[in-house]
């Protein structure tokens, strides 16, 4: 084999602390080496040219650079080696950036190591073997998971597009957080009838295809052909039949059920259409309030439906899709109130969350829009806003800005100066993160235009006095405490991952992080893309956004759907199990212990069972080449002989210095 | 010798071995150097696509072949790049830490860890402490005794 070596200095990134031109020198002197450089940006434009040059004039068939991570730029050089005719996978790095430049200080001892990952490159590489990618074809539906703002604005891309689009939406309506909302910021507007358009036109759209009270089940295969499951819970409402006339939730009898829609702010019927522009507009039965399943009796829903679509013995129902890519927008869902007991969460009633508020403001709200205390259905005089409640607190183990609660805690102190005039408003703050368009602007309106008095300073505590609530905290601008007399205590309760988010993202085998956000495949350069192949993110579910990002992330997961599916056909990864028939004695030990169902059991030609690999599922994991007792099944590029070469020369090179 | 002067370094390393998984821990390798968090030089990093690819026979092998420790890093339990090969991971890794000693090797030796691609930091703290634990022990007694079993297991594998 003929290997070149190319060293990168990165500037001064790895040159500072690794004697680069060393390292190359070394590398000379190592097998089956025949060109050993040292380049100052092997990823730049004349880097690359430098080592297509190399790769003709040298005859290399084989290339290492020493750089930063693979993670940044392996396929980079991929397509380097490529372009000079080599196999893509005659390649390999050695991060001496990350891995040495950047956390070492000695720069002998960098130097040393930097070598060493050099040299255990080479040894891999010389057991590397061309790959060759097979092609697949591409199922070109998408799924789209969660209806917010995010979810409908993907969707509609998608199906405008000339996609056809799956939406599962958990809860009955689509239109999520954004549907809850009295006004956005900065301009005031109103959301839903912002949102309501677009609600209608995801009904509407030839191209999609809704289910509403539905959830993920199981999702299997891989990017560009994924099967779906998707649980149809019961509603008990034949949906097929249902016009939304709403009949039923007007004769409903049991008026107590918790109302999820209004945030528990009030009461709603068993049988119930969450709001007016509810979308799809039907009815269904919550099983834990209503009277038929608690006491069996009642049905009166059943007897007043004029088109009998009331079904009490409805049950879930698993339907299938095929799709070849998956929008993730599930959203977030704030932190539980009564985690905030300092604050009378959960123990106050005049205590209430900030989007518990919002419902209140709002005129098809619980209230019809009139701001009145929980407690006794008094005007509140004195409204009190708490920011960063769970945000930005090490003591909760949240140390996150959720982004957002300090424009919306403007909005509701503007909003409840035009409820209630006379209203005093006060928010406690740590800082004010305004970054948006306009937004600073519309911050300096809550206080100069409207009166908001903002105190710098957390509060301690929130305690009854006098028929109120006293909200006593710092005040660090003038020094001192403070002691705010209130009727209604809004907190702007942090925003943490929605429920259930983290089985979601075991389904779709993609990972979260601290906080149970999903993460994206690069904090920078690839904000929309998850580490599986095929499924994008939208909206919240990556972390705190507000309406705007929203937006433009949805459209931005559409965009790189749309792009994906620009292919009739897609490359498979060929680092990929294969099976050395053989060897292979037929135990199917890699096929009970595959976890992506990857290996199917053949008959060869003399009877005997073997282990095959389905290559197109096959995700490259190595699981099965470990559970092989009779080393019949290798991962391709990371073989036995591969990974054993590195460790080998790593303790050989330990013997040969070693004084024994 | 060190190849920058012909001399040895300058603080006596000892050879120790990372097997870390490309999607959490190799990352979070890579987080730690991005955010600067200083290490100990004495880790070589091999990177494997999961912590379940790391066959346990390349621990033995690495420590009967004279390395002072070998450190298996992958995804936290139920974090799985591949849903859930670093449970398998886990089962193999501590069946072979506890055989270890038979082996007459020293498990302290051997460490397997869970750091995410975000926890720079704790990778950090856990190279940190692996590299002043081998230290501690000192350079592996295996080179001398088993320099011919190591041929053999070489063979073997």
């Amino acid at each position: 084999m003929r290997i070149g070596v190319f060293v990168c200095h990165c500037g001064t990134n790895i040159a500072g602390t690794v004697d680069c031109a060393a390292v190359a020198a070394a590398a000379q002197q190592f097998p089956e080496v025949v060109l050993a450089v040292d380049t100052p940006y092997a990823c730049s434009e004349p880097g690359q040219r430098a080592i297509i040059e190399a790769i003709e004039q040298k005859g290399l068939n084989g290339v290492v650079v020493a750089s930063c991570t693979p993670r940044m730029h392996e396929a980079t050089f991929r397509r380097t080696v490529e372009r000079a005719g080599l196999n893509r996978y005659m390649f390999e790095m050695a991060n001496i950036r990350e891995h040495v430049s950047w956390v070492g200080r000695d720069k002998k001892l960098n130097t040393f190591k930097a070598t060493d990952l050099v040299r255990i490159a080479v040894e891999k590489l010389r057991y590397n073997r061309p790959l060759t990618a097979k092609s697949f074809a591409v199922n070109k539906r998408v799924l789209v998971i969660g209806a917010g703002v995010a979810g409908i604005q993907a969707a509609l891309d998608c199906a405008d597009g000339g996609l056809e689009t799956i939406v599962v939406e958990r809860t009955s309506t689509v239109g999520g957080k954004m549907a809850k909302l009295d006004k956005t910021f900065p301009t005031v507007d109103c959301s839903v009838c912002v949102l309501g358009p677009k609600m209608v036109d995801l009904a509407q759209h030839r191209k999609i295809k809704l289910y509403a009270m539905s959830e993920i089940a199981d999702l299997s295969g891989y990017v560009g052909n994924f099967e779906v499951s998707i649980r149809r819970k019961a509603t008990y409402v034949d949906w097929n039949k249902c016009t939304g006339c709403g009949l039923c939730a007007d004769k409903c009898p049991s008026r107590k059920a918790p109302d999820h829609f209004n945030e528990l702010v009030g009461r709603t019927t068993a049988i119930s259409i969450p709001f007016p522009q509810a979308i799809p507009k039907k009815a269904s039965i919550d099983a834990s309030s209503c009277l038929h399943f608690l006491k069996d009796r009642c049905g009166v829903c059943a007897k007043v439906c004029p088109v009998e679509a009331i079904d009490f013995e409805q049950q879930d129902e698993v339907v299938k899709e095929s799709v070849g890519a998956v929008v993730v927008a599930t959203g977030f869902d704030l932190l539980d109130i009564r985690r905030f007991g300092q604050y009378g969460g959960g123990r106050f009633p005049d205590v209430v969350t900030s989007l518990q508020y919002e419902r209140m403001l709002s005129a098809s709200g619980p209230t019809g829009g009139h701001l009145k205390c929980p407690s006794d259905g008094r005007e509140p005089k004195s409204v009190v806003f708490i920011s960063c409640v769970g945000s930005r607190d090490r003591s909760m183990d949240r140390a996150i800005c959720s982004g957002f609660c300090c424009m919306y805690t403007a909005k509701q102190a503007i909003l409840t100066k035009s409820h209630v005039p006379d209203c005093e408003t006060h928010v406690f703050y740590m800082d004010i993160r305004a970054p948006g368009k306009g937004y600073d602007e519309f911050i300096r309106r809550a206080q100069e235009e409207y009166r908001t008095n903002y105190v710098r300073g957390r509060v301690s505590s929130v305690y009854p006095k006098n028929g109120r609530l006293a909200v006593r905290g710092a005040d660090t601008l003038l020094g001192t405490q403070t002691e705010v007399m209130a009727d209604l205590v809004v907190l702007a309760v942090g925003a943490g991952a929605a429920e259930g988010s983290r089985d979601l993202a075991e389904k779709l085998r993609i990972s979260y992080d601290a906080y149970g956000f999903f993460m994206e495949s690069h904090p920078k350069l690839k904000p929309v893309e998850t580490n599986t192949a095929g499924v994008f993110l939208a909206g919240a579910c990556q972390g705190p956004k507000d309406i705007p990002a929203s937006v433009a992330m949805g459209s931005a997961a559409a965009g790189k759907v749309m792009a994906l599916f620009s292919k009739e056909r897609l490359e498979s990864d060929p680092q990929v199990a294969q099976v050395n028939a053989v060897r292979c004695v037929g135990c199917l030990k890699c096929l009970r212990t595959c976890p992506f169902g990857a290996i199917q059991e053949v008959q060869a030609r003399d009877g005997s069972t073997k282990a095959q690999v389905i290559e197109s599922v096959c995700q490259g994991c190595g699981v099965c080449t470990v559970t092989c007792t009779d080393r019949a099944i290798e991962l391709q590029h990371f073989t036995d002989n591969q990974l054993l070469a590195e460790v080998n020369y790593l303790c050989r090179s330990w013997m040969e210095k070693s004084p024994a | 010798m060190s190849v920058v002067d012909g001399k040895e370094p300058s603080v006596k390393e000892l050879r120790i071995i990372g097997f870390l998984c490309n999607w959490c821990s190799y990352g979070g390798a890579d987080t730690a150097g991005v955010s600067r968090f200083s290490q100990p030089t004495d880790l070589r990093i091999i990177r494997v696509p999961c912590s379940g690819r790391v066959t346990p026979l390349f621990v033995v092998k690495a420590l009967m072949s004279g390395a002072d420790g070998v450190l298996v890093s992958g995804c936290h339990p139920r974090d799985c790049h591949y849903s859930e090969g670093n449970l398998y991971a886990r089962r193999r890794l501590e069946v072979l830490k506890r055989f270890l000693p038979t082996l007459g090797i020293e498990p302290e030796r051997f460490e397997y860890i869970w750091v995410s691609a975000s926890e720079g930091e704790r990778w950090q703290t856990s190279v940190t402490a692996f590299t002043e634990r081998i230290h501690a022990l000192g350079p592996s007694p295996a080179v001398k005794v088993n320099r011919y079993d190591a041929r053999l297991v070489a063979g073997g594998l």
